[in-house]
């Protein structure tokens, strides 16, 4: 088999495990492109893709930008940081104007969860979650995933703590979904007032104790605390979350075997972690980064490429 | 001169403790006869063989909005839904725009809908503006007609407003309707806490919210002995709150809508809008303690909480969709379906959680199904099956989940001040 068995990627929740290996044995090949001179292929000739981000994420539109590029597609940005509500049109009649134009996919950023799955429902084009709200963002996951099975060979078995805001993060519910398909052993470790109920039911241990879940796991990831939404709110400051929940180099150094270090960015140093451990060579932070572009290419080559 | 005469029909009248098959004969909108077979010539007939009579249905908890936001919903399009619903009474909540917070308000709320087939019974808001700050004018109000008082929508949530709301009040001897939502738990959610919100990534809306609310309230009332209401009514912990008030002996009642006594929050997969309504579709154990409560007859009525919006107001992503759906023409096929069909309320308990109840609750008159009484009537087929088709709503609004929806039981029209609805 070398089709995925849906047309779209809304998130990783329900996503079967032939379409992840298949997503991620892909990537393989779209890193070698990646390190050639010319770094193009032309795959996605003809095809025009929209990145609708609603929400301001310079990064991952990058990340999707470059990797639409890459395929050789036509690519069209629409930005617009405001909600549809404050905009005055409706989120229907924006993307209902954009498909109008004749798009192939689209790549959508949203701080409403089941944006994605709104229009999904309601348009044409193959749609690609680029994050929801405190929902899915599944490219992420699926880059966290290739990192860790390329570093550590496998996913199967292996412990993975993700370590932060668990309650506002769509990194972490996505990267619940996918590895425990993948037959990973998932934990997750934070506060408890940043816990969202019945985690535990999706498979996740939970941990309160930050070396306790270093002490299990064979990799971290490590959620960015949102300064401007989280302090003072959930928990008492900035300071007491690094000093209980912070990946420090003291903490790294005391553990019996190394663990790989994940950050999906952009880090807040010396807040959830400390330079020394962002920079070190525990950490797999770049190569993040630049898996990222390639398992982009595998998803919009994927769907792109897909017959009915 | 009109004559009508309807046969056979199974008449449940808790109020004279009729059960049974009855002709009732109306001339001029008075019941001149009520016996199990009368001839009548020069009378329109109307043949109710299979079909239930009771005394007209009241919904306690309706939003018209008017006035204010008539694209959604108008007093006549609200009366008419209402009529195509079974219902012969209702009363409507004040968080239109502006408030019902003045007895001229009140007043013209029940001036327009004068010649309606529905009464139409305004509820006046408990401080000004709904904004919690301020008591209303509550014995205007109380003369100008409003049949209770509620900041529905909003909470009264400072204990001292609500201890003196409930005081004054007590003496027009009318409810305190409690929207039981505690705002600082509330915290922009948009759908029910728990498993369901962590796997959709939706902002929660804790069961305590109201569990705490209801418990604050019911202290209250007991403390000041008030006439206290808790409306839609959708937790565990709130049923067993009013459970433990009953016990006592305190003046609480409260009411359950359709829609908490037979969705749950597993309905918001998929993000439609129309599962969202405040309070939050809860859980399947919530869906099944509703059921339990009103069987034990701890939750008194059905009351719809329809809140119309248009379409385009609904069609947006799910956290910034206004809450509410309609449910005035969907009431009876839900409640039959989901409470007398599986054995939870006999049609006899039926009519008393969506006519005798509610109208006792707000002080309305009884209705009397017999000679000499103002023909006050709702008529509904108890096992028809029908699918539910917005389309055909009278209500101007279509937001409803049961779209679609088989239902057991229903509505077949009503008669009121003179006026014979007929829905076929």
């Amino acid at each position: 088999m070398s089709q995925l068995s849906t047309n779209h990627l809304l998130g990783l929740d329900g996503v079967p495990r032939e379409d992840i290996e298949l997503i991620l044995n892909s990537t393989d090949t779209f890193l070698e492109v990646l390190e050639r001179p010319v770094k193009k292929v032309p795959t996605l000739q003809g095809k025009t893709v929209v990145n609708l981000f609603f929400e301001n994420s310079t990064r991952t539109r990058i990340s999707f930008e470059l990797a639409e590029r890459r395929l050789s597609a036509d690519v069209v940005n629409f930005s617009a940081s405001t909600s549809s509500v404050s905009k005055g049109e409706t989120l229907l009649d924006t993307a209902r104007n954009i498909e109008a134009m004749k798009v192939d996919m689209v790549v959508m950023r949203h701080a409403a969860a089941g944006a994605c799955e709104f229009l999904r429902t309601r348009c044409t084009s193959r749609f690609i979650n680029a994050g929801d709200g405190s929902h899915e963002h599944p490219t992420q996951a699926l880059l966290d995933m290739y990192t860790i099975r390329k570093s550590l060979g496998t996913l199967e078995g292996v412990n993975v703590c993700i370590i932060g805001d668990i309650a506002h993060s769509r990194v972490a519910l996505s990267n619940i979904f996918g590895l425990v398909t993948m037959g990973a052993n998932v934990a997750v470790c934070g506060p408890p007032s940043l816990m969202p109920r019945h985690i535990e039911k999706l498979g996740a241990r939970v941990f309160t104790n930050v070396d306790e879940a270093l002490g299990w796991c064979d990799a971290i990831n490590v959620l960015r605390i949102q300064l401007e939404r989280q302090a003072g709110a959930s928990f008492p400051s900035l300071r007491e979350y690094r000093n209980t929940f912070g990946i420090t180099v003291e903490r790294l150094d005391g553990l019996a075997k190394p663990v790989l270090v994940l950050h999906p960015g952009p880090i807040n140093r010396g807040v959830e972690i400390d330079s020394e451990v962002a920079d070190g060579a525990a950490a797999v932070i770049l190569p993040q980064v630049t898996n990222g572009v390639a398992v982009r290419m595998a998803v919009l080559y994927l769907l792109g490429t897909k017959t009915e | 001169m009109s004559t009508y005469l309807f046969k056979n029909g199974h008449l449940l009248d808790p109020v004279t403790g009729t059960d049974g098959v009855r002709d009732i004969l109306v001339v001029d909108g008075t019941i001149s006869e009520v016996r199990e077979s009368i001839a009548a010539a020069n009378a329109e007939v109307i043949d109710l063989a299979g079909a239930v009579v009771a005394p007209g249905f009241c919904d306690m908890h309706v939003h018209f909005r008017e006035p204010g936001q008539e694209h959604k919903e108008s007093l006549a399009s609200g009366a008419l839904a209402a009529a195509a619903g079974g219902f012969t009474a209702v009363a409507c909540m004040p968080n239109t725009k502006p408030a019902i917070d003045t007895a001229e308000t009140a007043m013209s709320i029940r001036q327009k809908s004068a010649h309606f087939p529905v009464d139409v019974h305004p509820i006046g808001a408990v401080t000004k503006g709904r904004e919690g700050k301020e008591l209303a004018p509550m014995a205007e109000l109380h003369a100008a007609g409003a049949v209770a008082f509620s900041d529905d929508g909003s909470c009264v949530h400072d204990t001292k407003l609500l201890r003196i709301a409930l005081e004054y009040a007590s003496m027009f001897d009318v409810p305190l309707i409690q929207h039981a939502e505690d705002p600082f738990l509330f915290a922009g959610g948009a759908m029910n806490e728990g498993y369901m919100s962590t796997v959709l990534g939706l902002p929660g809306i804790p069961r305590l919210a109201e569990d705490v609310i209801v418990s604050r309230d019911i202290a209250v009332a007991e403390y000041v002995d008030g006439n206290y209401h808790v409306a839609h009514v959708s937790t565990y912990g709130a049923v067993q709150a009013v459970r433990a008030a009953k016990e006592k002996g305190l003046k609480v009642t409260c009411e359950v809508t359709p829609h908490h006594f037979s969705l749950n929050d597993e309905h918001v997969r998929g993000y439609d809008t129309n599962t969202k309504m405040n309070p939050p579709l809860r859980t399947r154990d919530d869906v099944v303690a509703m059921k339990e409560a009103l069987r034990d007859g701890v939750i008194d009525a059905i009351a719809t909480d329809h809140a119309p919006h248009a379409i385009f107001e609904k069609e947006v992503e799910y956290v910034y969709a206004p809450f509410g759906i309609v449910g005035l023409e969907t009431a009876i096929g839900i409640a039959v379906t989901e409470l007398v069909e599986t054995g939870y309320l006999t049609l006899w308990e039926l009519v008393e959680k969506m006519s005798t109840n509610p109208r006792r609750i707000l002080r309305l008159p009884e209705i009397r199904v017999e000679p000499g009484a103002q023909a006050n009537l709702t008529f509904f087929h108890p096992t028809r099956e029908w699918q539910v088709d917005v389309a055909q709503f009278r209500s101007r609004s279509k937001n409803s989940p049961f779209h679609g929806a088989v239902l057991r039981g229903r509505p077949l029209g009503i008669f009121n001040k003179h006026q014979f609805v007929w829905m076929l």
